[in-house]
């Protein structure tokens, strides 16, 4: 699988394959597909169990979905503002949905579904239409004040207009090629290397002391890929708390 | 007695001090982000203003038939955006305005 005839395949695990035998081909049910609802299956099961006895002083899997929960909280706290609250179910949701997705993906035999560009582009087009949607439910035609900044002059409203929509439509690509990008490259590496290992295993006497390089590097480099899961699913929820923030401010 | 405590944390911060164990306190208790990772982002932003810039231009081109005015037009528009974008980045955001 890792080496054949001497080729690295580092692109082969992003492709799609349908799961679940011949009912999953025939509709086109794809094992990235599987993994979300997998991913959703763990998010529920471990809010469930861990906030099942709601005990006053929390055990270890509660003390970590209340934390989860704090964590979120006062990020919408912190960056929308009070009237922020409203909109901490559907942070805490993508937040959760992704660094689950980024986790998974980090386990022997796991598909990232997060390393899809379609996948996270839909994410960030979920983002885009709520912050269009709030921002015109609560500004109304005021929402379009948003793309002439106040103090401009007049006569630069042809220039400043045009290059205000391109940024604010700009977002959800940013948003989700910076996902998607970080995932690819980190699973593509880990791909790499650990194709180096079985490559220099083969190499004869020295061989398999030669593979021990790459193989060190691939145990740093999932330390590593943890962090990035968790710190992209960061970046994406505090992205999204800002434009929020945006959204609901208008500035 | 609250002279004494105030004498011992005195004393423990004037060992910290010459153990150097405070500056890590001061200087990583949030890790700012890496210059690799700023660089990125701001090329990202760029890309990313482009990329639409281009779309934009590409498809009223096709729509009125006017190739390649609209699309040069939107490419100096994108590029425009994109370095609003990475303006903005460097503009640090105060948090939540009360007004």
């Amino acid at each position: 699988m890792a080496a054949e005839g001497n080729a690295i395949d580092a692109l082969g695990q992003f492709e799609l394959k349908t799961a679940l035998g011949p009912i999953g081909a025939s509709v086109g049910f794809t094992q990235s597909n599987l993994h979300m609802i997998f991913a959703a299956v763990l998010i529920v099961g471990f809010m469930v169990y861990a906030m099942q006895r709601a005990a006053m002083v929390p055990g270890r899997m509660q003390s970590l979905a209340e934390a989860t929960y704090g964590f979120i909280d006062s990020m919408v706290l912190s960056q929308i503002g009070p009237e922020g609250r409203r909109f901490f179910p559907f942070v805490f949701t993508l937040f959760m949905f992704i660094l689950f997705g980024n986790m998974l993906g980090l386990f022997p035999y796991a598909f990232t579904f997060t390393s899809h560009i379609t996948v996270t582009f839909a994410l960030a087009m979920i983002v885009f239409v709520l912050i269009t949607a709030v921002a015109i439910v609560l500004h109304g035609k005021k929402f379009f004040g948003y793309f002439m900044p106040e103090g401009a002059p007049m006569w630069l409203a042809p220039v400043i207009i045009p290059v205000e929509i391109v940024s604010y439509m700009s977002r959800p690509i940013s948003l989700s090629v910076r996902l998607f990008a970080n995932m690819m490259a980190g699973h593509v590496m880990l791909k790499v290397f650990a194709t180096f290992v079985v490559m220099l295993a083969g190499l004869g006497a020295v061989g398999p002391f030669l593979s021990i390089m790459p193989l060190a590097l691939n145990i740093a480099l999932v330390a590593f890929e943890v962090l990035v899961a968790f710190l992209q699913a960061y970046v994406f929820a505090i992205l999204t708390c800002i434009y929020l923030h945006d959204a609901v401010h208008l500035h | 007695m609250q002279d004494d405590r105030d004498a011992f944390a005195k004393r423990l911060a004037e060992a910290r001090a010459r153990s150097g164990l405070d500056k890590p306190d001061k200087a990583g208790g949030k890790p700012g982000p890496s210059p690799w990772g700023f660089g990125m982002r701001a090329g990202l932003e760029v890309v990313s203003a482009l990329i639409v810039g281009v779309a934009i231009g590409f498809g009223l081109d096709r729509w009125l038939g006017t190739w390649p005015w609209l699309f040069l037009l939107f490419f100096v528009v994108g590029a425009a955006a994109g370095i609003m974008n990475v303006y903005r980045l460097f503009t640090p955001r105060t948090g939540v305005r009360r007004d």
